[in-house]
C-alpha cells in the first residue's frame, strides 16, 4: 500500500541555553525528538547530525535525563563562506522523567546521526502485606 | 572602555553582565558576517535541507544535516553549475501499542537545487554521508580557477 508522503519543511535549528554555566564556548542547539512509551520502556529518539557515538553523553540523575552531543568539526580554516544557512554547535536537551527507570538497563544506539535511547521502566512494586501484631 | 566601567559597577553582577554583552556582540557579528556569503544577502531559501556552502581555491564544499537516511534514499545530481539534493527521509514505524508524547522529527520527501557561482568538474564530484551529515566536494573546473597572467613588458 502506498503511503502519502509530505515534503519536509525547512526549520531553523533552535538555540538553547542551559541553566548552568558552560565550560566550553560555542552555541547549543536543541535536537528534535520523538518520545514514546509502552508498558516496558520509554524511548527517546533524537536527531543529532554530525555527532559520532563517542561524543554522545546520556546522563540520568534525580529523574533528569540529559542528552548531549558534540558534532565533529570538519571545517578547515582555509574555506570561505559562500552561503550559510545553519549553524553548528553542541546538541543539548533535558527531560524530567516521571517514571522510575531501571538505570542499569538503559540502552542507546546512534545511527547516522539519530540517537535512540531506551529507558526500561521498573516493574510495579509488589504489594507487601504488613502483619500487624496484636497486643 | 565604557563597557568595562558599566560592567564593574554592580560588582556582583560583573560576570553575567559581561557574558550577556559578549553574547549580543557574537550574535551581531554573526548577523553581519557569517550569514552573508558570496551570493550576497540571501539568508536562507527556506527549503529543506538547509545548506552550508564553502569554497577554497580548488573546491566547493556543500554540507547539510540530514540525519537518519540510508545511502539509497539519497539522490544527488550535478549538471553544469547546478546541484540537486533530493531524497526521502523515512522514519520507521514503531510498534502499534506505543503512545507518543512528542513527535518533532519529520519524515518526507525533499528536493533542493542550488546554483554554484562557477563551473565545476562534474566527473570528480564526491559525496560522503557520515553521522547524518551530507558533505559534497565539488572540484572547480580548471577554466573557472583564477589564473595568474604574466604581463609582458
Amino acid at each position: 500500500m502506498m503511503t502519502q508522503t509530505q515534503d519536509i519543511q525547512a526549520r531553523e535549528k533552535q538555540e538553547v541555553s542551559s541553566a548552568s554555566e558552560q565550560t566550553t564556548p560555542g552555541r547549543m542547539f536543541s535536537p528534535q525528538v520523538d518520545i514514546f512509551e509502552d508498558d516496558q520502556a520509554l524511548t527517546i529518539v533524537a536527531d543529532m547530525p554530525g555527532v559520532p557515538s563517542e561524543n554522545v553523553s546520556i546522563d540520568l540523575q534525580n529523574d533528569v535525563l540529559t542528552l548531549t552531543g558534540v558534532p565533529t568539526v570538519s571545517t578547515p580554516g582555509q574555506e570561505d563562506v559562500v552561503l550559510q544557512e545553519f549553524d553548528t554547535g553542541k546538541f543539548f536537551r533535558q527531560f524530567t522523567l516521571s517514571e522510575v527507570i531501571d538505570q542499569a538497563k538503559i540502552k542507546a544506539n546512534l545511527n547516522y546521526g539519530v540517537l535512540r535511547v531506551t529507558l526500561p521502566k521498573i516493574g510495579p512494586a509488589q504489594p507487601r502485606k504488613i502483619q500487624i501484631a496484636e497486643g | 572602555m565604557l563597557i568595562q566601567r558599566v560592567g564593574n559597577w554592580p560588582f556582583t553582577n560583573q560576570l553575567s553582565g559581561f557574558s550577556e554583552i559578549d553574547r549580543l556582540r557574537n550574535d551581531l557579528a554573526q548577523l553581519l558576517t557569517s550569514r552573508r556569503g558570496r551570493l550576497g544577502g540571501e539568508i536562507s531559501a527556506g527549503v529543506f535541507p538547509l545548506l552550508n556552502v564553502n569554497e577554497d581555491q580548488d573546491n566547493f564544499y556543500i554540507r547539510s544535516e540530514i540525519p537518519g537516511m540510508t545511502l539509497e534514499e539519497f539522490d544527488v545530481t550535478v549538471t553544469g553549475r547546478n546541484v540537486t539534493i533530493a531524497g526521502e527521509r523515512k522514519i520507521p514505524a514503531e510498534d502499534e501499542k506505543v503512545r507518543y508524547h512528542r513527535r518533532e522529527r519529520e519524515a518526507g520527501k525533499f528536493r533542493r537545487q542550488f546554483n554554484l557561482p562557477s563551473d565545476i568538474d562534474n566527473n570528480r564530484v564526491q559525496a560522503k554521508y557520515r553521522h547524518g551529515m551530507l558533505m559534497i566536494v565539488l572540484p572547480k573546473a580548471e577554466s573557472s580557477k583564477p589564473r595568474k597572467i604574466a604581463i609582458d613588458a
